[in-house]
């Protein structure tokens, strides 16, 4: 089967843009890692809330008290080791395993650009990405190679083509396009920017960011593809990142876009990345120049992460495609929502309040959400209808524990979508108790009144 | 060859995007248009200089009142004393109501509210740190026997009969008591209103960015906590049996005075609606509020009035209120169904505020990453 590939796939390219992207993304981790511990978030997100929302299928994954800090620990050294190089497939594999696990541990702290990182970091566990400029290519010369194949590199490059193109047709709807929304609500709030502030007011800059920010998504790849364009399309990678950083509490993510750019550089410009830490560090960068180019279809383990990296971009093309399997306004439903790179899409409010019922006395009370969550699990909460179920059951077994009999779970939620008013969010006089989460479209959301 | 027609088209797209970028930057200056940013500074500087402190002040006013008071009652003992003691106390519970809601600065720092309005008040536990005559008031395990709600008690609730009522006040173990909470109250302001009047009226006044630690932001979510938790729940939901499905009619605002708790409640919901509106606290100015905040947004975006949807569920809200009996505890008591009802009207302007007007004024809750969904 192998035998047969288009020769594409043997095409042999230089190592140095992905020993590049393995450093720079190692580093970048080992810092947002940093940043995370630094700011709190451990505690605020993990720790101090008595309940965490599960993602569906990944309930088994709980947060494990103290040992959460070992967690980061492990997934911070990790993060070091691949940078360097070090153990390399040890490290990255307990790099992707613990990230993914902390992302996994609280489903109101999904962002896509954790996503990203988990699945960029999956697929470098099967990329020949330690077989140059590593410790573990300096420590053992069989495992130096010059030249690795060239779908190793573009590979990743399709990653973020996927990321780019994906998030720009997400923007392609009348929300975006034709209300400039939700830009005109978070523009304004800036205010207070230097020398900018009262243009952030103005309605026709909301316009031009939107159409702006969609054609950016839409064409940047190519740009980035092309080479004559190459340094205009860089130029504008980090001046867009750098404005929604400047705009928007959007963490780590612009830099993790700048760095992953860089891939499509030339070689010749990531060897002079080389050349240079190898002179400030005195590093013996020659020693890697052997001429020699890695066969990755010689051994079971290239032909298996062949395989399986194969599989992987089928399902990266397609998952972002499963919100067209439900009806309604994917912005509202968020049914098929996360996983397929829509950023800064919406703006989304609500305000939930759970009654508890005795069906049979017709006792009835209301619930104080503050019991139980944090404001910010209560926000994520009251506009997304897979936690209102999570949290429905667990007020259920709460109050069932508590010596209440006969119980249902019903919800008066009202959610504001981009500005719209608000409107009954999941329908009033359905026990949520009835309903478990699932893939199935979920008909207990109302309509959303356009 | 090849290289110089690169050169060339990265030239040209560069010298395009500069152009572009000239555009955006000359338009703006030239003439303000309608849409022109709220200003956020002239908000908080208006919110602190005529509604925050002006109420810190008024309420220490109130507190020195009900110092002497206590002082006259606990040199005479005498009925007329005990009499305008009570005054006092009612006319400091009430401007209490007026500060309650401005949780930021000294006062989050010190829990300034848990000490002064924590209730139902612990009886058991008042009576036992008068009976051992050593208490420490700073403890948190003492906010349930401390603060208004506690003077509720020593001065409405120790005894049905007006007779032996002074006889058991007058004993120098309460008369210790009542004196060291009334002191702990002027001590708490005095700290609070000190710090607005020496450095944080300028740090408040300076935060005006946009984040979940501006001040803006801040004192909205603090404002919008206040009404649900506080003004809501626990005036109302909670003695009604809202969240508990059984009326709780000893958890009202001020049970042992009784007849006050619909007074106290009104006043705090002319606070919260005197902050919105942006009058100032002596009623004679008004300044860029929370309603002009929002009507600006509005007419930039062209939507609703969220502003006036807010004011006018408040009115249908007070209405209700007006309805219920002066003593809360007996309406919850003989007639729990109204109470549900102001309840219900309350209820509907949180979904108002909660949903509309924090996502019209791009609140942020709290600082962590986000990516917009």
């Amino acid at each position: 089967m192998i035998n047969g590939l288009p020769k594409y796939f043997n095409k042999t390219t230089n190592a140095a843009p992905l020993a590049v992207f393995r450093i720079c993304f190692g580093l970048l981790m080992l810092i947002s890692i940093v940043r995370f511990w630094y700011n709190g978030w451990i505690e605020k997100l993990y720790l101090n809330p008595q309940f965490h929302f599960h993602y569906y299928g990944f309930e088994f994954i709980t947060v494990p008290g103290n040992f959460t800090y070992v967690l980061f620990i492990i997934c911070g050294l990790s993060a070091l080791c691949f940078a360097a190089g070090y153990k390399y497939r040890f490290a990255i594999i307990v790099f992707f395993l613990s990230f993914t696990y902390i992302e996994l541990m609280d489903k109101s702290t999904y962002l896509n650009h954790y996503y990203f990182v988990s699945v960029i970091s999956f697929i470098l566990i099967f990329l020949p990405a330690h077989n140059y400029f590593s410790l573990d290519a300096y420590l053992r010369p069989k495992l130096r190679f010059n030249k690795i194949p060239k779908w190793t590199i573009d590979i990743l490059k399709l990653m973020l083509c996927i990321v780019y193109i994906y998030a720009g047709l997400a923007k392609l709807n009348n929300d975006w396009l034709f209300k400039a929304m939700p830009l005109s609500l978070w523009l304004p709030a800036k205010f207070n920017l230097p020398l900018f502030g009262d243009l952030m007011q103005q309605k026709w800059l909301h316009f031009a960011f939107s159409w702006a920010g969609a054609a950016y998504d839409l064409t940047i790849p190519f740009l980035l593809m092309y080479a004559p364009t190459r340094i205009f399309a860089f130029l504008l990678v980090v001046i867009f990142h750098l404005l929604t950083a400047l705009l928007f509490p959007i963490g780590m993510f612009p830099y993790l876009m700048i760095i992953a750019t860089l891939l499509f550089f030339s070689n010749s410009f990531h060897q002079s990345i080389l050349k240079k830490i190898s002179q400030v560090l005195h590093l013996p960068k020659q020693i890697f120049d052997n001429a020699k180019a890695l066969n990755y279809f010689n051994c079971f383990f290239g032909k298996m992460a062949f395989v399986l990296l194969c599989f992987a971009t089928i399902f990266q093309l397609l998952f972002p495609l499963r919100f067209l399997l439900y009806p309604g306004n994917v912005l509202w439903t968020e049914q098929g929502y996360r996983f397929a790179w829509r950023v800064m899409l919406t703006e989304k409010t609500g305000a939930a309040n759970f009654k508890i019922v005795d069906a049979i006395t017709g006792k009835r009370f209301y619930v104080q959400n503050d019991d139980f969550l944090t404001a910010l699990q209560e926000k994520q909460m009251s506009t997304q209808a897979d936690f209102i179920i999570e949290y429905a059951h667990l007020l259920g077994k709460h109050f069932e524990n508590q010596g209440h009999q006969n119980i249902e779970v019903y919800v008066e939620s009202y959610a504001a979508l981009n500005g719209r008013p608000s409107q009954t969010f999941v329908k009033q006089n359905v026990n949520l108790l009835n309903i478990h989460n699932n893939l199935k479209h979920k008909n207990y959301i109302e309509t959303l009144n356009e | 060859m090849r290289n110089n027609r690169s050169t060339n088209i990265n030239f040209a797209l560069l010298t395009v995007f500069a152009f572009a970028m000239m555009f955006w930057a000359c338009k703006d200056p030239a003439k303000p248009q309608p849409t022109d940013s709220f200003d956020r500074t002239a908000m908080l500087t208006f919110w602190a200089e005529q509604q925050i402190i002006p109420a810190l002040e008024q309420y220490g006013i109130t507190l020195v009142e009900l110092e002497t008071a206590k002082n006259d009652f606990i040199q005479n003992k005498k009925i007329t004393d005990f009499e305008l003691l009570k005054t006092a106390y009612l006319n400091a519970y009430l401007a209490w109501q007026t500060v309650a809601m401005f949780n930021i600065g000294e006062a989050e720092a010190i829990g300034y509210r848990n000490y002064i309005n924590t209730y139902p008040t612990d009886v058991a536990l008042i009576e036992t740190n008068i009976a051992n005559e050593t208490y420490n008031l700073e403890l948190p395990s003492n906010f349930v026997a401390q603060g208004f709600p506690a003077l509720d008690y020593l001065l409405f609730g120790l005894l049905k009969e007006n007779e032996g009522y002074l006889q058991k006040l007058t004993q120098s173990q309460y008369l210790n008591y009542l004196s060291d909470l009334i002191d702990r109250l002027d001590v708490l302001n005095k700290t609070v209103l000190n710090d607005w009047q020496t450095n944080f009226k300028n740090t408040f006044i300076n935060n005006n960015s946009s984040s979940a630690t501006a001040s803006t932001d801040k004192l909205i979510n603090d404002y919008l906590f206040y009404y649900e938790k506080y003004f809501r729940a626990g005036k109302i939901a909670i003695p009604a049996g809202v969240f508990s499905g059984n009326t709780l009619s000893h958890t009202v605002e001020a049970p042992y005075s009784g007849i006050y708790s619909k007074q106290l409640c009104l006043k705090a919901f002319e606070a919260i609606q005197q902050f919105f509106d942006g009058v100032s606290f002596d009623g004679l100015t008004t300044g860029p509020s929370l309603k002009q905040y929002l009507q600006s947004v509005a007419a930039a975006n062209n939507t609703e009035d969220v502003a006036q949807k807010i004011i006018n569920q408040w009115q249908i809200a007070e209405e209700s209120i007006l309805e219920l009996d002066n003593n809360f505890k007996q309406q919850v008591e003989t007639d729990n169904p109204k109470m549900l009802a102001a309840y219900d009207e309350i209820q509907k302007a949180v979904v108002i505020m909660k949903v509309e007007m924090m996502q019209a004024l791009n609140i942020q809750i709290d600082y962590v990453d986000a990516d917009g969904d």
